[in-house]
């Protein structure tokens, strides 16, 4: 089957549900397509992201995705398999994490990989934000397994490092 | 802050975006800006547990209790108000359907002119909007920047020197803002070059979306104008390129077409425009959907002049309180979708019947 927009093979087939008339199929190339789900939103952010995350296949060996998929943020645990279904990232630590495998992702989606603009007056240490997700993170897990010795142990420490933070505000 | 979950006087009055007054708003209804954020120091709200959910939204709330001349911002707790409730403030814009629609611990802090409401725990932990009538970006940039600054003073956000502000989904990162421009552009539907004009902004990095009567025969001619990317351009520039490149350019063939409509055919446009407003002072029921359709064309008679003793602040109020939730509450009770459209008939007749004045 060709594109619909010119005669390379169409290799997208999107059905798109949001067009007053009803459903709509879309059968594009890959460069149609790329056009059409960049400058689409009324469809919901997630299916974006998604299918630009797709893109990220284009170019790499199966062995390589598959050794991407697997790959898992230490902080908060979501492995780059669960962000490329759902779009959506799990903590601010991934972005340091998996910043090379984003930046093509950035180009496709912003056609940039650089943020200029405003930045906050105040910068968070990363490394105690990511380690307080962490314990949370941590905690959880100790009371799904009903550990509750252990959950209230991790929330001491975090309690400790909130008030270490409201302590550095009033400063 | 004041903690409420009244909405009897928020019911009778309309929000200060919809006085219908401000540069070009006979075209542009509002001009809107949100900002995404997140706590640096909690997992980004898809990966958050319901503790977390809770701490996030006790922890915010108790920052902006604090914060300086917000003694009169109302803070609604998401999770306690009903359907219908929460219905309402999605129909004021002032929140989302997706906060609206989701589970746990939420809410939402609005000013008492509803010109800025800051959702707690959306797809990000904040997400902060300001809204004003007209095509006004510039103050509404002003006005959220300092908002900002505001709840930064308190709140500790995730940053990244290279990726900006960080978001919970990658098409909003960098500045984590997004520009929304309402348009009223019904005489582009009509002459049927709309599909034209915004096929010819796709270049551009914005996104056009029709707003209201989506899947239904009639529409209320409001399309939506934003911005697609977030990375990579300041603030300033974002709203430069949807505020002076884009929006001017559609306002500008808007006018034509209204002056081709009124050069080529101005009996019949005056003909459809006089028995719309028949059909909303007269009609015994009425769906929403027939009611945005006719109020769009009485509101393109009004700014055309073919009408008047009619305030456009007045349609635009009478385009949100005939909306389901609206109604209800101005009822205060739930009505059924048939009991709705003999409602709305009524509270139009009164209405546009009080505002000619007989």
């Amino acid at each position: 089957m060709k594109c619909q927009y010119c005669e390379k093979p169409a290799t997208f087939h999107i059905t798109e549900i949001t067009e007053p008339s009803g459903s709509q199929v879309m059968h594009l190339c890959e460069e149609h397509a790329r056009g059409f789900l960049q400058k689409e939103e009324a469809n919901p952010v997630a299916s974006i992201a998604s299918a630009l995350a797709k893109q990220l296949d284009l170019g790499q060996t199966k062995k390589e995705l598959e050794e991407l998929d697997r790959k898992a943020c230490p902080v908060c645990g979501i492995s780059f398999f669960e962000f490329r279904n759902t779009g959506r990232l799990g903590c601010p630590f991934d972005y340091s994490h998996f910043a090379s495998d984003l930046t093509p992702l950035m180009t496709n989606i912003h056609d940039a990989v650089e943020h200029c603009g405003k930045r906050p007056r105040r910068s968070a240490a990363a490394d105690k934000q990511a380690q307080m997700i962490q314990l949370r993170r941590e905690m959880e897990e100790a009371v799904e397994r009903e550990d509750y010795e252990k959950a209230s142990e991790l929330r001491d420490e975090l309690r400790r490092m909130e008030q270490m933070d409201e302590g550095a505000d009033a400063s | 802050m004041k903690q409420t979950t009244d909405f009897g006087e928020l019911a009778t009055r309309s929000g200060e975006w919809m006085r219908g007054t401000g540069p070009e708003s006979d075209i542009v209804v509002s001009s809107r800006i949100r900002l995404a954020r997140n706590l640096a120091d909690f997992p980004f709200i898809r990966r958050c547990s319901d503790e977390d959910r809770i701490s996030i939204e006790r922890t915010v709330r108790a920052k902006m209790e604090k914060l300086e001349g917000w003694k009169e911002v109302h803070y609604f707790d998401l999770e306690q108000l009903t359907e219908i409730d929460r219905q309402f403030l999605v129909e004021r814009q002032l929140v989302s359907r997706e906060i609206a629609d989701a589970d746990g611990a939420r809410g939402v802090a609005v000013s008492p002119t509803e010109q800025f409401s800051v959702m707690v725990n959306e797809e990000d932990h904040l997400r902060i909007q300001v809204m004003h009538s007209g095509l006004d970006l510039k103050s509404v940039w002003t006005q959220i920047n300092s908002l900002d600054d505001q709840l930064e003073s308190s709140i500790l956000y995730a940053f990244h020197s290279t990726f900006g502000y960080l978001t919970s989904c990658p098409t909003n990162v960098g500045t984590g803002l997004r520009v929304s421009v309402m348009l009223h552009l019904p005489a582009l539907v009509i002459t049927r070059q709309i599909e034209k004009v915004f096929r010819s902004m796709q270049r551009i990095n914005v996104t056009v979306r029709g707003l209201y009567g989506e899947g239904s025969q009639y529409s209320g001619d409001f399309y939506q104008v934003s911005n697609q990317t977030t990375l990579g351009r300041s603030e300033t520039e974002l709203v430069e390129l949807v505020g002076d490149n884009v929006v001017p350019r559609i306002i500008e063939y808007e006018r034509k077409a209204r002056q081709y409509l009124l050069d080529e055919g101005k009996q019949d446009l005056h003909d459809d425009v006089s028995r719309s407003l028949g059909i909303l002072s007269t009609a015994k029921k009425i769906s929403s959907e027939e009611t945005m359709h006719y109020l769009s064309k009485v509101r393109l008679g009004l700014n055309l002049g073919l009408i008047d003793d009619l305030a456009v602040g007045t349609i635009n109020k009478l385009f949100m309180q005939t909306q389901p939730a609206h109604l209800q509450k101005l009822q205060g009770r739930l009505l059924r979708s048939s009991e709705r459209n003999v409602e709305r008939a009524t509270y139009l007749q009164r209405h546009l019947s009080d505002a000619f004045g007989d």
